[in-house]
This record gives structure tokens, sequence and C-alpha cells, in this order.
């Protein structure tokens, strides 16, 4: 009996080696059979609605434009799940299989960036890609990597909050102090707020836990709130909305999914517009264009957005703000 | 073939992570969750020591330091304050998030142009699975044949006393807390230069990269177990470096399952782990019941 246990435990660890084998068996010989479709593979960080807009913008646009999933592309999706563990499998997996992969946000396109020796890696929603070492420059990117950034102007959202919130002399910002994203909008954002005249209290957070008591605790002091585009506070944006209408403390700033959940205003990224972007410069690549030699591109569609619920239950006359383009 | 081979190389780096998590686990009997800050504290010292010019070997060496440091803290919170073990790991790697962001300095660094152990292997023109692969060897060896001397000294026997029995070992005038203290250190020291070995792999350091490694480590640990039991403790040591690249290969395995739900795959290595775990309860099962009483190792 002991034996028969043992034998079927060494069978089963030796049958799970033995898939694994095999379903690389598979892949691989995916690779040989079509010549004509192109493999694009998508990997990306986490599951996160900005994100998969992107994802989703980035496959529509290739549609549009004659690359249809199942008939002259084939699509591979992969999610990491915010596990830094499984990103170098998952990008070497994709890398292998595929002639062209999108990496969405930065920690997926570094990973894809370590692991790729020969296929093109496009990245959309990476906020800097200079200090994440993505790019040798922005104009010129040097090597295998080459994409899109989703940092929005700051200078005009400093505007939009004047215009907004004329008595507001006090602004927090809340960020993720885990995010690197947020660290790059929130150095700017800083010294833009403070240049205008702005009195700035920073509060940073760890997780999407911290951010009710630190979402009560600024609004207490402060008459606005600005927010970066952060992976956390985007999760947590319903509760924001809540918060500030509770408090009278308007939020501004983000992404324009954002700012639907719960933001007053944003002159954002639209990250639907910034996927099919991407999707562009994919195309350049897949018919033949060096990524080395594509310069990366900051997002054409950025817009005034205004959550006018929001607005209505603040009391805030939104109806006159302008962006000088 | 490559990806099994890098899954290989991957499983050799996380295998210095699961020993440390054997030392507190099953030498000490403690289940720390420092681990999950003692590693991105490790991958934070190494990069920014690199970033900053030190010699790579150096900057793997200071994170090793490091981890110690953050054991001790474990250590003194769970001897000398009385603090029980599972909230001992919660306190420090609660503290050890804001050391690891002022190490650090930012929430991600860059090592994609620095030089490190890999870069340096790979310029001497190894491809980087086998820079990984040899770096990996290295260090496993040299961890296991040094770890494997120091639990045949007075105290490494010491320490393996104490987490066999503690009021016979305290009869035997064995300070318990210190060897608790010794073993604390010696696995988030490993941990930590865990950490600095995949922060160098993987080509940066990232604050929130310590998630969910302690489950990593645990599984590894049950793994081999599973697959080898009753070994000597160079044995048992090496077991775990084999269970931790078994892991890898599994996850590769729920990966590479055609048309598999992106989603799901989280909850496949769920279910697999627990799986897994649920083995040695199986197996005490089936054995003790028509064998009662004859065998004596179950």
């Amino acid at each position: 009996m002991k034996k028969i246990v043992k034998t079927a435990l060494l069978g089963s660890v030796t049958a799970l080696s033995a898939l694994a084998l095999v379903a690389c068996g598979n892949s691989d010989s995916k690779g040989a059979n079509s010549k004509d479709t192109v493999k694009v593979g998508i990997l990306q960080y986490v599951e996160h609605d900005s994100l998969t807009a992107a994802r989703k913008g980035f496959i529509a646009e290739l549609e549009d434009n004659g690359y249809k999933e199942g008939d002259k592309i084939t699509v591979d999706y992969q999610n990491a799940q915010g596990d830094q563990a499984n990103l170098q499998t998952i990008s070497e997996q994709l890398t292998g299989d595929n002639d062209i992969v999108l990496a969405i946000a930065t920690p997926a396109a570094q990973s894809l960036a370590t692991v790729s020796t020969e296929t093109p890696i496009l990245f959309t929603a990476v906020t800097d890609p200079l200090s994440a070492d993505l790019v040798d420059s922005i104009k010129k990117p040097g090597g295998l990597l080459t994409g899109t950034s989703d940092q929005a102007p700051i200078d005009k959202q400093v505007d939009l909050l004047g215009q907004a919130l004329p008595d507001a002399k006090t602004v927090g910002i809340l960020y993720t102090t885990s995010e690197r994203n947020s660290e790059v909008q929130v150095e700017e954002a800083q010294k833009l707020l403070e240049k205008a005249g702005y009195k700035v209290v920073l509060k940073g957070i760890s997780t999407t836990n911290d951010v009710q008591d630190a979402t009560t605790s600024l609004m207490k002091d402060v008459d606005a709130v600005f927010v970066p585009t952060d992976n956390t506070v985007a999760s947590t944006m319903t509760m924001i909305g809540e918060l500030s209408v509770e408090y009278k403390v308007p939020v501004i700033g983000g992404s324009t999914d954002m700012v639907d959940a719960g933001g007053l205003l944003t002159y954002g990224t639209n990250y639907e517009a910034l996927g099919r972007q991407t999707a562009k410069i994919a195309i350049k690549i897949i018919e033949g264009a060096d990524p080395a030699e594509v310069a990366v591109e900051y997002p054409e569609t950025v817009n005034l957005h205004v959550n006018e619920e929001m607005a209505k239950k603040l009391g805030i006359d939104v109806s006159e703000l302008s962006v000088d383009e | 073939m490559d990806l099994i081979l890098s899954s290989l190389s991957q499983g050799l780096l996380w295998s210095i992570m699961a020993i440390g998590v054997y030392l507190t686990y099953r030498i000490l009997d403690i289940a720390d969750l420092t681990a999950e800050g003692a590693y991105p504290l490790g991958a934070a010292i190494c990069a920014t020591g690199i970033v900053s010019g030190l010699n790579p070997l150096l900057a793997t060496f200071l994170a090793f330091l490091g981890g110690m440091g953050a054991g001790l803290v474990s250590g003194l919170l769970h001897t000398k304050m009385k603090i029980p073990a599972l909230l001992t790991g919660i306190v420090t790697l609660t503290g050890l998030y804001s050391i690891n962001l002022k190490v650090l300095g930012k929430a991600n660094v860059a090592l994609l142009r620095q030089t490190t152990l890999v870069t340096q292997l790979q310029d001497l023109g190894l491809s980087k699975t086998n820079a990984v692969l040899l770096i990996g060897g290295v260090f496993v060896l040299v961890v296991i044949a040094l770890l494997t001397l120091l639990l045949k000294t007075q105290v490494g026997l010491a320490l393996r006393s104490t987490g066999d029995n503690i009021p016979m070992s305290e009869a035997n005038g064995i300070n318990v807390d210190q060897m608790k203290i010794y073993g604390y250190m010696l696995s988030n020291g490993l941990i930590a230069l865990c950490g600095a070995l995949l922060t160098q792999n993987n080509g940066y350091a990232d604050l929130n990269s310590g998630t969910g490694t302690i489950v990593i480590g645990l599984a590894s640990v049950i793994i081999a177990e599973v697959i080898l039991r009753n070994l000597t403790i160079g044995w048992r040591l090496a077991s775990v470096v084999l269970g931790s690249i078994l892991y890898r290969m599994i996850i590769l395995a729920i990966l590479e399952i055609p048309g598999m739900d992106a989603d799901l795959v989280k909850l496949f290595s769920a279910i697999l782990l627990a799986v897994v775990l649920f083995v040695p309860e199986v197996q005490k099962k089936i054995k003790i019941r028509p064998l009662a009483g004859t065998d004596k190792t179950a």
C-alpha cells in the first residue's frame, strides 16, 4: 500500500514535468506551421481598468487595420496578476512564441526587456520609459523596445484646478509610494502646484487598505486633492469619490477612467485611444520598421474629461472650463 | 527547451530563498513572514549598491548582511519581547516596507544598463540562461556546503535541537533564545541573498517584489518533503533545491496549458499547491491504517 502511494506520487510529479515538456513542445510546433500570420503576444502586469482599456484599444485598432485576430494575427494574452515572481517565465514564453510582444505597464516592459534577444517589444501605459531604462532616448529608442508613454501634461491639470476652484489654497496629493510611475508625476505636480502658489500636502499610501484613512485625514486639511495615474489609487477611486462628496473636497487628475469612478475632472490620457496609438506603432514594426528607430510617443488623445454628476454633488460650476491647446 | 532551462535557472536562484525558509520553518519550527520583507530588502540593497558603482559581488554580499539585520530584529522581537512568531514576522515586514523604500529611494530601480553578476558572465560569452545557471549553481553549492558544515558544529546541533524540543534543549544548557535569533538571522540573510540574485536576473528591483515569495519558499520545502524523506541534513537541503526547481516547472506547466484563461492562472496555482500540501496527510493516513505500529518513521 505504502509503495503504491509512493509510486503514485512519483508518477504525478513525473506527469507534471511531462506536461511541462509536452506543452513546450506544442508551442514550438505552433511556431513552425504558419508563416503569413503574425503572432502577437500581450503581457499585462495586473488586472486594472485603464490597462485593460489599453489592451482592448490595441486589439481593436489592429483589427480596424486588417489585422483581424484568427485571420492575419494570433493573440497570445497573458496577465501576470501582479505577481513579479512569474513575470520572467511568462516573458520568456511570450518572446519565444511570438513575432512581437506588447507590454502593458512598467514591470511587464522591464521584464520583457531583459528577456528578449530579438523579438521587438512594444510598451504602453509606461509613464517614464527613460527612468525605467527601457529606451536610450525618446526620439531614438536604440534597441528592441519602443511604444507609448501615458504621461499627460500636468501643467494643464494645475491650470484647470485654478479655474474650477478659484478659492483653493491647499492641495493634497494622494499617491502610492511603491509605484514609480506615480512618483514621477507627483514630483512634477508638487513643483508646478507650489509654483502656482498652492500649499502642497503629500500623502503616500502602500496598499488599497490604507486609502480610506489616508484620504480622510488628507481631506480634512486641504481644499482639493490631486491624484496621479496611480494603479492603487485607481482601484479605490469609488471610495475616494464618496469621501470627496462627504468632505466637499474635489479630486482632480488621474486617468479618465478614474474620474468616471469618483473624480471631478482631469486633463488626461484616454487609455483606449492610447492602446490604439500603440497598435499603429505595432503595425509599422510588423511591416518592417526597426524598433530602434521608431520614436516613443506621448498620448495624442488627451482631453478635458469632467464627471458632471460629481460636479453637481460638489456644487461646482464646470461649464466655463477651458484648456489652451 | 529554452523555457525549461530558464525555469531551471530561476528554480536554482529561488532555492536559496527556500533553504532560508526551511531553516525557520522546519529546523526552528517557526513560520516566519519576515521573508516577504527580507526578499525586497536584499533586492534593494543590491540594486542601490550596483547603481552607486559597487562591485556586484560585494553588493550581493551586503544584501546578505542586510537580511541578517532584518532577521536580528525579528529574532529580538520574538525572543526578548515575547511577540508570537507569526505577528513578529508581520511587524518586521510592515516596518521593512519603509526601510526598503528608503534604501531603494524610489519604488522601482532599473538595472538594465548596469553591470551585474549576470552581465559580467554574459560579457565572457555565456548566454543569459547559462550565466544564471552558473551563478545559481555556484551560490547554491556554496550555501549548502557552508550550511551543512555549520549545522554539524556544536552551535548547529544546538540550533537543530532547539527546533525539535525546547524544554529538552534548555535542560541541556542551550541558550534557546540565542539559537532562535541565529536561526532568524541566517534564514533572512539567505532570503535577502536570493532577492539580490533575482534582482540581477530580472534587471530591476521593485518595492512590491516580496509579495507571495513566502509561498514559493514554503511550497518548495513541502514539495521536497513529499518526494524525498528521511535524509541527512546536507541531502535535505539539496532536496529543497529540487523542490524549488519542481515548483517553477509546475508554474511553467500551468502557464503552458494551451488556451489557458489568463485570469485563472492564480486559481490553478492555488489548487495545485493545495493538492501538493495535502499529499503528506494522505501519505500519513494511508500508512497508519494498514501498518499501524510497524512503521516507526510514520
